[in-house]
């Protein structure tokens, strides 16, 4: 980790709001982890773009000092992507949960990864819709009995950062939110490493999950330097026991650039080009 | 021999052929050597849903002054060959002086394609072109044309110079060879009119799809979301390569559900943002235009409608997504409608709903349509008329007291852009308070949803809402590429006489129902004339306005456009009635 160029406080970074989330539940954690993460980057308040989709972990933006985007279910990539794109000079995080990042904005996963913009994604994953009062999400086991599936989803949960790595994410890491410094220092690798960094939160949901509160229990260190090679990496996330937390794959692929143009022309020239 | 023509002011011409012979080639010289000549003129393009091969065919109409739309037949019609040349039946409508031209090599002319009562004629089109080195059967098509329709031999020269100037110096000089032999025959075809000479002047040559673009990036537009759609592609395409040049971006997106919120992003980024497409991706949007509503966050959208429903029919055009652009969003989510009424209109209108959608901060629609889109247009310049993107920003915003969402008089929040210091807030598409915090409360939704209802009805859009012209106690409305063709009817029955009003708004929401009062102040009949199945227009006047008793209709749902003839004869026996 570099060293912070001022001093500021989480507390600078954090908003008055008072969040919705249950007494217990992990975002709490991750709302800590980002803000010391951003004071330690000494990132300006103004110059951080959060933007987020639906779910308990998606109202992220408000509880922070930062700008902030709260847009619809499971469109928080591409949003992000527009903000980055169009202001490649803001630092732009981009968060939410298992639901809206695997669920409904599958499909946009595997293209932010592929098109490797320079931003963060944070996913806070308790293997649960827990606004909509506990319906099983793409990372929940086949057996978790609930009213929408009874007696379990019946089909398997994938491995969200494999298909991360397979669609060419830049970085890849797996926190714990009750481990607040390490998932800091998570966050300040991945906003540091250059094009898409995609971060795993194991974060609680203590009211439709009280099963996770043994997380704390079974999360471990990675045993295992972070590797360049994908596959490896792959490997390792597939067959490790789901708790490993720590980076496990950091990449070298260039970040998305647009395209340079050979020239500059103002309208007037563009509309030269209609002249018969 | 040399023939004496009757002189017309306009030509109809149409070739068809497989997909591969060159038929819109040889058609988009045709149009650029009329042009080329001072003439102005119109081409679509037909074909079947085939990527290669199928059926195509290239519809020209070239005159003495601009034309907006096709004519009610064509004068002559050439086929390269005549492979399912009968699907385009209901597009190619033939008179008894229509002139029908078959390559000596395929004379199986469709029977429902001569049931119509045209002359006959044949030329060995391929026969020449096997005589010419690297020739080729639709650039003899071309010269013959180009002769018949007394389009100089040097336009054409000229036109398949800039054309064809990629394919290199054999191709050039191989076409040219073909052309001036086809131009050669031109003499001898039986053929009784012939254009009027043309004026010179500066033509512009653009499709609808390019003059949307331009008028993107006019008005300010620096950021464009693209997923590919059948027929708005080519607005994208057009822009790609233009906003790179222009200091801005193009982002190709997984699909339309990212590339709505890509623009969206980038436009509270605080970059001027459009996206393009059709129909189904359209109805994909509509949730992230609602974003925009809520979250007041301008975006342009342009729908290059097509017929629907569903996947519908993607190369054809209709004017059937009225309703879902105005009436398509959840919730009551006050927006902007616009229609373009002609391929150069695409340019204004696009250009005038980007310095809408900035100043209200708020999702503009941009209706246009296959037809519109997808024609090139001979026409004037299309001048720049100056609505630039100008979103009202807040002055040094402080820390806790910044109002994203202030009620104001005129509705009208001042907005911070990222990067400004002391102006964060959080964008939100959950109600919110003026402090842009999530709220539930009844009397924030009430504030909201009136300030949001009210930045919209309280603008100033001025004259342009609507194009009216003429002046009648009987009044002609439509919309959006009909009004091509009803401007054309109108133009036929003030020469026998007949006056009638026209309105076409192209301001479709929100209503302005003091200005059509005032429009309509002296009008005792109306008639709604539209190219879909449902009369969409006339249920969104019915719902908006105060409207004479006696209101009738003329709709039709596409692909076949309604054209200057049958609209003409509706309207006499209309007013007669």
């Amino acid at each position: 980790m570099s060293e912070p160029a001022c001093k500021l406080k989480a507390s600078d970074y954090k908003s008055a709001n008072k969040p919705v989330w249950c007494p217990g539940c992990g975002d709490f954690h991750v709302l800590l982890s980002i803000s010391k993460a951003l004071a330690h980057l000494a990132l300006p308040v103004e110059k951080v773009a959060v933007v987020s989709g639906i779910g308990c972990s998606s109202r992220i933006p408000a509880y922070l000092n930062s700008y902030g985007f709260h847009g619809v279910h499971g469109r928080a990539l591409p949003l992000a992507t527009g903000v980055k794109v169009a202001r490649p000079d803001l630092t732009v995080i981009c968060a939410g949960g298992d639901g809206d990042g695997f669920s409904i904005g599958g499909n946009h996963l595997l293209h932010a990864c592929r098109r490797n913009v320079d931003m963060t994604y944070i996913v806070m994953d308790n293997e649960v819709y827990g606004m909509t009062k506990g319906q099983p999400s793409p990372t929940t086991d086949p057996d978790w009995d609930s009213k929408l599936a009874p007696g379990g989803p019946g089909i398997s949960p994938f491995y969200p950062l494999v298909i991360a790595l397979a669609s060419g994410a830049n970085f890849v890491a797996r926190g714990f939110s009750g481990d607040v410094n390490g998932t800091t220092r998570l966050i300040v690798e991945a906003i540091e490493h250059p094009g898409f960094s995609f971060v795993q939160i194991l974060s609680p949901c203590v009211t439709f999950r009280p099963d996770q509160k043994e997380w704390k229990n079974q999360v471990h260190p990675a045993p295992v330097t972070p590797t360049a090679d994908a596959a490896q990496a792959a490997r390792r996330v597939m067959t490790d026991d789901g708790f490993n937390i720590g980076v496990l794959y950091k990449g070298a692929r260039a970040p998305y650039r647009q395209a340079v143009a050979s020239e500059r022309r103002n309208d007037t020239d563009f509309a030269k080009e209609f002249c018969v | 021999m040399t023939r004496q023509r009757r002189p017309t002011r306009s030509l109809s011409i149409a070739l068809v052929g497989k997909g591969g012979s060159g038929v819109i080639t040889a058609g988009d010289i045709l149009l650029a050597a009329a042009a080329k000549a001072g003439y102005y003129g119109i081409m679509t393009r037909a074909v079947g849903p085939q990527i290669r091969g199928g059926e195509a065919a290239a519809l020209l109409r070239i005159g003495c002054e601009p034309l907006a739309c096709l004519n009610d037949h064509f004068d002559i019609l050439l086929g390269l060959d005549w492979l399912h040349a009968e699907r385009f039946r209901d597009e190619l409508p033939l008179e008894e002086d229509s002139l029908v031209i078959s390559d000596t090599s395929d004379e199986e002319i469709p029977a429902e394609l001569l049931a119509q009562g045209a002359a006959l004629t044949s030329v060995n089109l391929s026969e020449i072109a096997e005589g010419i080195d690297g020739g080729r059967a639709n650039m003899v098509a071309l010269g013959l044309l180009a002769s018949i329709a007394g389009i100089p031999a040097d336009s054409v020269a000229a036109a398949i110079e800039d054309q064809l100037g990629e394919k290199g110096i054999g191709a050039i000089a191989a076409s040219r060879a073909c052309a001036e032999q086809g131009f050669a025959l031109g003499t001898d075809i039986p053929f009784d009119v012939a254009l009027e000479p043309a004026e010179s002047g500066t033509r512009w040559r653009i499709s609808g799809n390019q003059a949307a673009g331009l008028g993107a990036l006019r008005g300010g537009v620096r950021f464009a979301a693209a997923y590919p759609i059948t027929p708005a592609t080519e607005l994208l395409e057009w822009l790609a390569p233009r906003l790179h040049e222009a200091g801005g971006t193009l982002v190709q997106a997984e699909d339309e559900l990212a590339s709505i919120n890509m623009a969206i992003g980038a436009s509270y980024g605080g970059i001027p943002s459009l996206t393009a497409t059709s129909g189904p991706g359209f109805s994909l949007m509509i949730e992230g235009i609602g974003l925009a509503v809520a979250a007041e966050v301008p975006v342009v959208v342009v729908n290059v409608m097509r017929g629907g429903p569903s996947t519908g029919i993607p190369t054809k055009s209709e004017q059937a997504d009225l309703n879902a652009a105005v009436y398509g969003l959840h919730g009551d989510a006050p927006h902007l409608v616009l229609a373009a009424n002609s391929v150069t209109d695409c340019a204004f209108t696009t250009q005038w709903a980007v310095h809408l959608a900035e100043a209200t901060q708020s999702p503009a629609i941009v209706l246009t349509d296959q037809f519109l889109g997808q024609a090139t247009m001979v026409a004037d310049p299309i001048a720049d008329l100056a609505f630039i993107a100008g979103r009202k920003l807040a002055e040094n915003p402080s820390q806790g007291e910044y109002r994203r969402y202030a009620i104001t008089a005129d509705g009208i929040s001042p907005v911070t852009l990222p990067g400004t210091a002391g102006g964060q807030y959080t964008a939100d598409g959950l109600e919110h308070s003026a402090r842009a915090l999530p709220s539930s409360a009844a009397a924030d939704h009430l504030a909201q949803s009136t300030k949001r209802a009210a930045k919209l009805t309280h603008f100033n859009y001025g004259a342009h809402w609507a194009d009216i012209e003429g002046d009648s106690n009987l009044a002609v409305i439509t919309w959006g590429s009909t009004t091509c063709a009803v401007r054309e009817a109108l133009t036929r029955l003030r020469a026998e006489g007949i006056e009638l009003k026209l309105i076409a708004p192209r301001l479709l929401l929100p209503a302005q129902p003091e200005r059509f009062t005032h429009a309509i102040a002296d009008v005792d009949r109306i008639i709604v004339i539209e190219q879909n199945h449902g009369g969409q227009l006339y249920q969104l006047l019915r719902a908006n306005y105060e409207l004479p008793r006696d209101v009738q209709t003329f709709h039709r749902s596409g692909p076949v456009p309604l054209r200057p003839g049958e609209i003409a004869a509706r309207l006499r026996s209309w007013r007669d009635a």
